[in-house]
Parts: structure tokens; sequence; C-alpha cells
């Protein structure tokens, strides 16, 4: 069974109808990603499994509990986080009251403090600034601070939303080598893109959305080999 | 000389009450950013329970003992803290996702209410109640002419106490970490696992408790508690709003700041330009502090979100 499975989603924004029937899963272990142009629905997608926006039909299983009606602090108890589209950090709190705050739903002290050194072991960068106010990184560091938080929850299933949205190349080939290093310690991940060739690369399974509906889907490596994909997502005909 | 330091002593007095209501007002916004409206009633009903509440434990007659008015304090703050999740949870959650003009009319609507309500024969009537004795009327010294009494030490002493603690919940404990978050974005908050109508909540009750001190404070300085409606408590109540704007809404330590240095222009204006114009130098300082820095004096340049 997979860990997160999504079955004939349906979501609407008053009369717009943002998801119409998606059906996909994230194998446990994975790394899964959704890719698609502005406004295709992915933000739509993490946002609902999230909580934050309620399905219309369709249900959300996750590790074989259905979660769609569940309210969003629930969620991440049950291990789900999300670093969202443009990073969402905390810019009145500092770097390290951000750190905590990611480990909300945590009471366990020794090991959020064991996990805190291991992710700031993955993003070094964040240790020079932990006094700071977040509001006071660029743009890169903001994003690798949206996802130690999100790590700090120590989730089963990390939601990452465009995470080299706006970056300068250099640094998202340093975010895609840490969701690499991530997953290869055992977090599953839902990684949403518009820069399908390094999502693509980094991911085991892919699935392209089109306007709320999911139009492909397939091994990775496959899907960015077809010719549909190459065409209209990797710029090459 | 002794004017001057008279007038200091009374001034962080008045501003300590004006900051303790302050900090629900803007509280409150800081989360939801919205104008509670009905805080200063909130304000009002704490002098209210107050009275009842002491009436109620036999304090009304004779000489209470003197940790009576720690009880009462508490009592008053634990019925508006009650009072304060009640609303939050009647009037303003059920419209979370609604317009906040809408928010706004019915924050309207509930201070009407509590001050129509209030004078209902059955509930605290509508003539004006003696405030029992809890803090008896003595100078604790007089030095050259200066007059410290008991009651305004109480009040600056209490305020300084509960400014503290608030202080403490909002930079020092998880709580006060996840009212931060929560007041920066709603959205992420919950996306860390925080129960966000569960902090809201805690906010409304922690504001209204502490505007449920100043009423009580206010209480133990005047002789008779006014009926509710009266315009004593709408200016006072309005007074500390012009605190909050002029700290910078939404800002903890601004509020503070706001409420004592407004309590002290308006005593300094009263004592050496004309008592008569209390109120004049209030709004003055408002557009003053308005022309020259609009997001208050610590507040800071927010592009609304959306
Ligand atoms: N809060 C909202 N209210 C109304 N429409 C929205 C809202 N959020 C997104 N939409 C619409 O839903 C569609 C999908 O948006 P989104 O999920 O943000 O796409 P993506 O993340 O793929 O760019 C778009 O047409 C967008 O305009
Ligand atoms: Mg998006």
């Amino acid at each position: 069974m997979a860990l997160l499975e999504v079955q004939d989603l349906h979501v609407h924004y008053g009369a717009v109808h943002a998801l119409q029937g998606i059906s996909f899963t994230v194998e446990e272990g994975q790394v899964a990603t959704l890719i698609g142009s502005n406004g295709a629905g992915k933000s739509t997608t993490l946002r609902t499994i999230s909580g934050l926006v309620r399905p219309s039909s369709g249900s959300i299983r996750f590790d074989g509990q259905h979660i769609g009606a569940m309210a969003p602090h629930k969620i991440v108890r049950l291990g789900i986080a999300q670093s969202p589209e443009g990073r969402g950090v905390f810019a009145n709190l500092t770097v390290h009251e951000n750190l905590e705050i990611g480990a909300y739903t945590r009471n366990d002290r020794a090991e959020v403090a064991r996990d805190r050194e291991r992710v700031l072991h993955l993003f070094p960068r964040l240790r020079e600034r932990l006094k700071q106010l977040s509001g006071t990184l660029s743009g890169g560091e903001q994003q690798m601070l949206a996802i130690a938080r999100a790590l700090l929850a120590r989730p089963r299933l990390l939601l990452l939303d465009e995470p080299s949205l706006g970056l300068a190349p250099q640094i998202v080939k340093t975010i895609f080598q840490i969701i690499r290093e991530i997953n290869e310690s055992g977090t599953t991940i839902l990684l949403v893109e518009q820069n399908a060739h390094m999502a693509l690369r980094a991911a085991n399974q892919g699935y392209v959305l089109e306007v709320g509906k999911i139009v492909l889907a397939d091994d990775a490596h496959k899907l960015s080999q077809s010719d549909e994909v190459r065409k209209a997502y990797l710029g090459i005909s | 000389m002794t004017t001057l330091v008279q007038t200091l002593i009374d001034g962080v007095a008045l501003g300590s009450l004006y900051a303790l209501i302050a900090l629900g007002y803007t509280m409150v916004y800081g989360i939801l950013r919205f104008i509670n409206f009905a805080h200063s009633d909130i304000f009002m009903l704490g002098a209210w329970f107050s009275c009842t509440i002491a009436g109620l434990l036999g304090w009304a007659v004779g000489t209470p003992p003197t940790w009576a008015f720690i009880v009462v304090l508490l009592a008053a703050m634990a019925a508006c803290g009650l009072l304060g999740f009640i609303i939050e949870r009647l009037a303003y959650r059920p419209l979370r996702s609604a317009p906040r003009i809408n928010v706004l009319i019915t924050a309207i609507g509930v201070s009407l209410f509590l001050e129509n309500f209030g004078q209902l024969p059955k509930i605290f009537g509508n003539t004006p109640t003696k405030m029992p004795a809890l803090i008896p009327d003595i100078a604790l010294g007089s030095f050259a002419g200066v007059r410290l009494s008991l009651v305004n030490l109480i009040v600056i002493v209490v305020a300084v106490v509960l400014m503290g603690a608030l202080e403490w919940l909002i930079y020092g404990t998880k709580l006060g970490r996840a009212m931060r978050a929560v007041s920066y974005d709603t959205k992420t908050a919950a996306l860390m696992g925080i129960d966000v109508d569960r902090v809201i909540s805690i906010t409304f009750v922690v504001g209204s408790a502490l505007a449920a001190a100043a009423g009580f404070l206010q209480a133990a300085k005047i002789v008779a508690v006014q009926q509710p409606a009266h315009v004593s408590w709408v200016q006072l109540g309005l007074k500390a709003f012009v605190a909050a704007v002029i700290g910078g809404i939404g800002n903890v330590r601004g509020a503070m700041i706001g409420g004592v240095l407004l309590g002290l222009v308006e005593m300094l204006g009263g004592a050496y330009l004309s008592s008569e114009l209390r109120v004049v130098y209030v709004f003055t300082m408002l557009i003053l502090v308005l022309l020259l820095k609009p997001e208050g004096l610590l507040g800071k340049t927010t592009v609304e979100k959306v």
C-alpha cells in the first residue's frame, strides 16, 4: 500500500474548479513529483493534503487513514509536514524560533535537539544565522529554513511546494542535492515544481498536471524521455 | 517641582490603565486584523464584575481583609476571560472567513449588546453602584506635598506585574511563540501543527482578563461605578484604543509604551495647560503620531497581506 493515496480529488474555490478529479500515489521511501505550469493546481493539491483547503469530493488516504476532512494541525501530528510556496518563514521570528515552531507538535526535547543538529548539518548556513530575524535572510536561505523547519516536525511525508522558485541556478542545485539527501535518510517526499528538469531528475515517480487534471503519470526517468514532456516542459523539440 | 512629581505619578497610574486595555485591542488586531469594538465594554464589565463579586463575598460592608482585593481582581479577570472566550466563540469565530467589515460590524453589535443588556434591571441595573472599599483610600506617604496613594501604588504594581507576565508569555513560552507565528501568518502557522482556533481563543481570554484588571483598578479608584453605557467608560476605552494606535497597533510592547505615554501627556497637559482639555491632548498626540509615524511608535510598515 502506498503511503499517500489520492483518489478522484475535486477542489473548488467558489466557481473555480481547481482540481478536477486527480488520482495519484506516493510510495513510502520514494520521491514523487507533480509538475505543471503556473495555475495548474499544484499548490492546491498540497494545500488540500495539508488540510488548508477542503476537498469537494474524493479521498485522501495517508497510511490507510482518511485525512480529507481533518484539521491542518492534526494532519501535521499524523506525520505530514509542508514547506509552502513562497517559503512562508515567520519573518518576525528568529531562525532559531522558526525551527522551534517547526517542532511545535513534539514534546521529546532531547530528540528535537538531536534533529535540529542533524538539520543544521544539512543546512550549515542556517547555523550561522540562528539568532537573526528570518526576514533578513536571502531567498535561498529562507527556502532552506522552510525545509529545515518542516523537517523538525519529523514527518513521514514531506511536501515541498516549488523549492526552486525565484532562486539562482547554483542555489537550486544545492537545494535539490539536499532534497535527495533527505530522501536517502528515509523521508518520503512529494515535490511540486515548475522546474520539470530538476524535479524529474530528483524523483522516482512523476505526474504531469494540466489545468486541474493529471495528464501523464509514469516513472520519472521515462517521463523525462517522453516527447510530450520534452516539448512542453523541458523546452526540447 | 512638587506638581511635576505628583503629575508624573498620576500620569503613570492612568497610563498603566490605558496600557492594560490597549493590550487587548492590539493582541486581537495582531492576530485577526480587526478592531474589537467590544473590548472597552469588557473593561467596563470588569469593573461591574468586581463590584458584584465583592458584594457576593460580603465585602461590601465593613472593612474587608487586606487580601480581598486580590481575590476580587482575579475573580473579575476570570469572569471576563470566560466572557471573552464566549464572545469569540459565538460572535467572531463563525465569521472567520467572512470579509473583515462583517466582523467589524459584529463587534459594534456585541458592544451595543453588552452596554444595553447590562442595564437591564436584573443584570446590573442603570443606577450607579458603589464599589466596596477594598483598597482603603490612604496615602502611603507625603513627601514635600507629593502624595503617593495606596490605590495608585497598587494600580502601578498590578499593571507592571501583569505586563511582565504577558511579556513572558509572548516572548518566553512555546504558546507565545505560536501566538506570534499565528499573528504573522495564520495558514503557515497551521502547517506547523498549531491549533490556530485555540491560539485565537487564548488571545481573547488573555486580552479580556487584562481589560478586567483595568476595570477593577479603575473601579477601585473611583467611588461610584456608573452604569454600563456611561460615557466615562466609553471614553476611557477609546483613549486606550488611541494608546494602542500610538504604540503601533498589533505591537504588544507598543501598547504598553503608548498607554503610559498617553497617561503622562494627558496628566501633564492637565496640570500645566488646562485641565478642561485633557481629551484634546490625547487626540492631538494621536494626530501628531499619525502624521509623523503613521504605523505608530513601535509599529512596522506592513504591506497588507492577502
Ligand atoms: N484562494 C484562491 N481563490 C480562488 N482561486 C484560486 C485560489 N488559489 C488558487 N486559485 C486558482 O486555482 C487554480 C490553481 O491554482 P494553484 O493551485 O495555485 O496552481 P499552481 O500552484 O499549480 O500554480 C488557478 O486557476 C488559481 O487561479
Ligand atoms: Mg503554486
